[in-house]
């Protein structure tokens, strides 16, 4: 079973309501072989239930869905060791040590080898990998936070998986941590061409990790490209700086170009600045605009 | 180690995860030293007891009569409460979950927790059998017949009980809920069931015991380790091992059918989404 060429994940018009509230309202995207996709969106945007959909942990209200080739419904032991999930970890297995924890996880991969591609990975070799050899033999109880996810990582690919999928993988990560993290991914995909679905509200992390960013608001997928095409596809108006005649002069355009062309050709500007909506700014008025949707919706539904 | 079939690895993963929980547990103090504690506190009481004869017993002491009580109740209380605390502290801690993200990780998770669980009473049976014939007599008065009946026994009484503890566990779902809904009936069921003998049954509870699988396996255990005479203080004054296998069958059967399904259902509701709601709310509980 090669994963290249082969289309891993595939959704269509899937829907998920909890209580009645919508959480999904028709959600489609694919993922490709060999990418790095990050689902990114604010709170409560659906990211987690989307991930636990694919994952093949929970059933959905609507749609289709097939991720490696099969519903994650009807998804078989085969098929789940070829997905590895990187959990938040919170306190399973405290007695435990390291090494024995990851060894016996790593156990339950070896019926799933096929010739040529052994499963698991090395366990001494994974340990290294994330920085816990010196920690191998320390029970799971006395790890920091930090080390706690960075287990999680190891066990997340312990059993050589096509599909690695992370939901909010860095939350609660120091910035040192979060790069390593980073670097780990960037190896795996190179190395091994796995497929990454990782969740995150964190923008910069997913302009840092991810080929592709699908942005999920309001039950919708609002953006779907590189994070630069996202930039340019979300993005509001620019703005155009400048001082002329000892005022100072703001303008907004969608633009910029011929504004400040037309500007200089006037002649007498000084200390111009053109400022482009970052992706940060568009996305922060994505979720806003989205919120005052869910809100005014909240509203019409309680009158 | 060879790799077999999908299924007898599981099987045989869970059986190393039981017998490496059980490593943990001989190395915790908390755990080890609660069973020495419970263990030597009966032991000191049967001690002070040791020439108590029970009127009606046919001459036995207070000691002898109450051993097999006392082996029931180990077996209530550790196939009862052990697997149902483990179920619903591993549910709210993300063990299962770490489980169902790996291939039939499930399986090899509740073999794990049947055989920790078996391992677990090791202890306690050993801390009062071993030095029982040092301090307070043979308690065996059926011969190497009588022991190999009571191994019997305690088996049957296993697999009638740790099903239901597995129940327990998975319709509390929390620790504190298995507090209130398996540790304290099973409490209560002990001290009514007659632990340290059959006189000590109070006669308005005779009924409610004889529901439940406590006071068969005690019957069956004293049938098998007793000499004749001490029947007349059970409850019909005769021995009646036909109808405490029965029972015992029964509940087996019944928890049996129901282990799986409740298990299935609780398994099936670990999701990282459920978990994160759950630390939010241990975490709020403090």
């Amino acid at each position: 079973m090669d994963v290249s060429g082969e289309t891993a994940i595939r959704v269509a018009g899937l829907r998920m309501a909890y209580d009645g509230r919508t959480v999904l309202d028709g959600i489609g995207f694919e993922v490709g072989a060999g990418e790095v996709v990050a689902l990114l969106g604010p709170n409560g945007a659906g990211k987690t239930t989307t991930v636990e959909i694919v994952e093949g942990f929970r059933r959905r209200d609507a749609g289709d869905v097939t991720v490696l080739g099969t519903d994650p419904e009807h998804g078989d032991d085969a098929w789940r060791a070829r997905i590895g999930v990187v959990l938040q970890s919170w306190r399973d297995h405290r007695r435990w040590r390291v090494r024995e924890l990851l060894g016996h996880l790593a156990d339950s991969y070896r019926p799933y080898s096929r010739p040529g591609f052994t499963r698991p990975r090395s366990v001494d070799d994974l340990l290294a990998r994330v920085g816990l050899t010196d920690a191998a033999d320390q029970r799971m109880a006395t790890l920091s936070g930090g080390q706690r996810r960075r287990f999680d990582v190891a066990v997340g690919l312990v059993g050589r998986p096509d599909l690695l999928i992370l939901d909010e993988p860095t939350a609660g990560l120091d910035p040192t941590a979060r790069r390593e993290f980073h670097e780990i991914v960037h190896e795996v995909v190179d190395r091994d061409g796995t497929v990454v679905l990782l969740t995150t509200h964190d923008l910069a992390e997913a302009e840092v990790v991810a080929d592709r960013i699908l942005l999920l608001a309001g039950g919708h997928v609002v953006a779907d490209g590189s994070p630069a095409s996202v930039a340019r596809e979300v993005a509001g108006p620019a703005e155009v700086r400048w001082s002329a005649d000892g005022a100072r002069h703001v303008h907004s355009t969608h633009d910029p170009v011929a504004f400040t062309r037309e500007l200089l050709a006037r002649g007498g500007v000084d200390d111009l600045e053109v400022v482009r909506a970052s992706l940060e700014d568009a996305y922060l008025q994505i979720v806003r605009r989205h919120e005052a949707d869910a809100a005014r919706h909240d509203l019409e539904v309680t009158r | 180690m060879s790799t077999s079939a999908p299924l007898p690895w599981a099987v045989r993963l869970g059986l190393r995860r039981g017998v490496t929980e059980f490593r943990h547990m001989l190395r915790n103090p908390e755990d080890l030293g609660w069973n020495v504690l419970i263990g030597l506190a009966v032991l000191v009481y049967l001690v002070s007891q040791r020439d108590t004869v029970v009127p009606g017993s046919g001459g036995l002491t207070l000691p002898n009569l109450a051993l097999p009580g006392i082996l029931a109740s180990v077996v209530l209380f550790g196939m009862a409460i052990g697997p149902a605390f483990a179920l619903a502290a591993e549910a709210e801690d993300g063990t299962l979950l770490r489980l169902r993200t790996t291939p039939r990780g499930t399986t090899t998770y509740t073999v794990g927790v049947v055989v920790g669980q078996l391992l677990g009473a090791l202890p306690m049976l050993a801390i009062i059998l071993l030095p029982w014939p040092f301090l307070l007599g043979d308690p065996m008065h059926q011969g190497a017949a009588g022991w190999a009946a009571m191994v019997g026994w305690l088996l049957l009484g296993t697999l009638a009980i740790l099903p239901l503890g597995i129940v327990g566990g998975a319709l509390a779902g929390r620790p504190t809920r298995v507090m209130l809904f398996v540790m304290a009936p099973v409490v209560a069921l002990a001290f009514v069931s007659g632990v340290f003998g059959p006189q000590t049954v109070p006669p308005w509870a005779e009924g409610v015991v004889q529901v439940f699988p406590l006071y068969w396996l005690a019957h069956g255990l004293r049938a098998t380790t007793l000499p004749a005479g001490a029947e007349s203080l059970e409850i019909g004054g005769a021995w009646h091992p036909e109808i405490a296998a029965l029972v015992l069958l029964a509940w087996a059967v019944a928890g049996l059918v129901a282990a799986p399904l409740l298990l299935r259902r609780t398994h099936a509701r670990q999701t990282a989404g459920a978990l994160a709601d759950r630390v939010q709310a241990a975490l709020q509980r403090g």
